[in-house]
């Protein structure tokens, strides 16, 4: 018997924080579609809850027989705001409220797909759906929405960028912790497993099974192996984790679907960390030499982070797709947060990061008086970043009703807690009130 | 039913004779088992085979907990793809 692999799995999964972060059925709602919204909502519970009956179960028995710890299991549907443009309603938080019935029936943690995908204009769809989201947030607590607002092939929608400023800033005078429910996107990808942003894309199968990984500490580990070794060794190393990662994903992922007889979709090759000790990405990038996460140098050592990961785990799966790279989501990490409470991470180079790496702007709290033209603001830099790079990039802010810098948003659980950060008072009013489309980009004379 | 059952923990008199007696109580068959000490932490590995229509594998996880817990030992049991999944190309 090898007895070293053996030892090494152990080791990754009990002292590294290993796991699988979540197995995501996406599930299409296209078939639920009905003038009446009423037999519409009632076919959705139906499909979710047949579709995904043995997902929980499923689930369970793996981490039981392998020893590997599935965190999340989730749903993701077809965008509700397609799904319901169909009917007559004039409000969709009936729709969310199904939404939520058949995720609490079914136990899984989260389900997303209260979505609208507005890069280029509005549908009817669109507009209620993008009216509902606050109350649909405030009555249910499974319930995730997204709104794609940008592309590379489409520009941006300053319109959907305004109106988005305002929503967030309505949710939040609710309750800003239901501000995590919520990510607008430029690039939004149709097949990502993990939340806020998670729905089942147009083009996607009927039913798939998605898997979204882990394991930023196991990183860390491997890379305390080589310090002051050059920096080809630690891509290298990074490479070699990341390989090791992606293969537990892609093994999960294969057995559920098998298990669940639903086709296996895409790994999202991710570094996802939790506010627990051991699992933080700012901790790997101050293991490549940063004295602390911000310090100039971060957003090069996170570019070459994001990249290994990508390079080791590709070969691995038979499928990649998602978000894949590097989270730095700030109430997540707990390296993060300390970073912000000292004062050595600000908004700006969070920004720059996000060039870099998946995916935005993300679990970031701001002051309770931020503008709503200032967090457009803040999503049109985002989008910006997205469509020119060509890549998804995201904005999940939480103004902190009634707080300001110095005090701090708490979350619970996987979502931690958020230091309320510095936004630059100089206001975007005059821009976001433009309103319009900035158009797409041109893709020659790449400067 | 296959699967690897690990055991670590503070090196004691009679790990081997409490493992090797649950897993016969439980009939489970040993094909392969090793140990070795890393810094005063005893480490066995054990491949054990059983008739998962006489036991099942929550069934056998449980009672290998519990006498981990009575014997200050964690005691994992694991399928051995998974192993193969992380470990090998």
């Amino acid at each position: 018997m090898e007895s070293r692999p053996i030892l090494d799995t152990i080791q990754m999964i009990a002292e590294e924080n290993l796991d699988i972060r979540t197995i995501t059925m996406g599930i299409s709602l296209f078939d639920c579609i009905d003038s009446d919204g009423a037999k519409a909502r009632q076919k959705i519970y139906d499909k979710i809850t047949h579709s995904a009956r043995d997902l929980v179960k499923v689930a369970e028995q793996i981490q039981t027989e392998y020893g590997v710890p599935i965190i999340n299991k989730r749903i993701a549907v077809t965008p509700i705001a397609l799904v319901a443009a169909a009917s007559a309603d004039q409000d969709y938080v009936a729709y969310a409220l199904t939404m939520e019935k058949a995720a609490s029936e079914l136990g899984v943690d989260l389900i997303g797909g209260f979505s609208a995908l507005v890069q280029k204009g509005y549908q009817s769809g669109d507009r209620k759906l993008i009216a509902s989201i606050p109350q649909a947030l405030a009555e249910t607590s499974r319930v995730c929405s997204s709104v794609n607002v940008g592309s590379t092939r489409a520009g941006i929608n300053l319109d959907a960028v305004g109106e988005l400023g305002h929503t967030i800033k309505t949710i939040a005078a609710d309750d800003p912790v239901n501000c995590m429910s919520l990510v607008v996107f430029a690039n939004a990808v149709d097949d990502n497993p993990f939340m806020a942003g998670a729905f089942h894309g147009v083009g996607e199968a009927d039913r798939v099974i998605n898997v979204g990984i882990s394991g930023p500490g196991v990183v860390k580990r491997a890379l305390e192996q080589v310090r002051g070794q050059s920096i080809d060794v630690v891509s290298e190393q990074i490479k070699k984790t990341a390989f090791k990662v992606t293969r537990m994903g892609q093994f999960v992922g294969s057995i559920a679907a098998e298990r669940l007889n639903v086709p296996f979709g895409i790994v999202d090759l991710s570094l996802a960390p939790t506010p627990n000790e051991g699992d933080s990405v700012a901790e790997i990038l101050e293991e490549i030499g940063l004295e602390r996460v911000g310090a100039p140098g971060t957003t090069a050592a996170l570019a070459l982070l994001n990249d290994a990961v990508k390079k080791g785990g590709v070969m691995v799966c038979e499928h990649v797709g998602g978000l894949s790279g590097a989270f730095i989501p700030v109430s997540e990490d707990a390296e993060m947060i300390r970073a912000v409470r000292a004062g050595h991470l600000s908004i700006e180079k969070l920004e720059a990061m996000t060039a870099v790496c998946s995916v935005g702007l993300d679990m970031i709290a701001v002051p309770g008086n931020t503008s709503a033209a200032s967090i457009s603001g803040m999503i049109a830099d985002e989008a910006a970043i997205g469509m020119i790079n060509n890549k998804p990039t995201a904005v999940r802010v939480i103004p902190a009703t009634g707080q300001d810098v110095g005090d701090e948003v708490e979350f619970g659980g996987l979502f931690g807690r958020a230091p309320v950060m510095r936004v630059n008072p100089n206001q975007p009013q005059a821009f976001i009130k433009r309103g319009g489309h900035i158009p797409a980009p041109i893709h020659s004379f790449k400067n | 039913m296959k699967a690897i059952i690990t055991v670590v923990g503070q090196d004691q008199v009679g790990i081997v004779a409490r493992v090797a007696t649950e897993l016969a109580r439980l009939k489970i068959n040993i094909v392969d088992m090793s140990q070795t000490l890393m810094a005063d932490n005893f480490t066995m590995m054990l491949s054990g085979v059983w008739d998962d229509q006489q036991l099942s594998f929550a069934d056998a996880q449980a009672a290998l907990e519990e006498l981990g817990a009575a014997s200050g030992l964690t005691i994992r049991i694991q399928r051995q793809a998974v192993f193969d999944a992380i470990q090998k190309l």
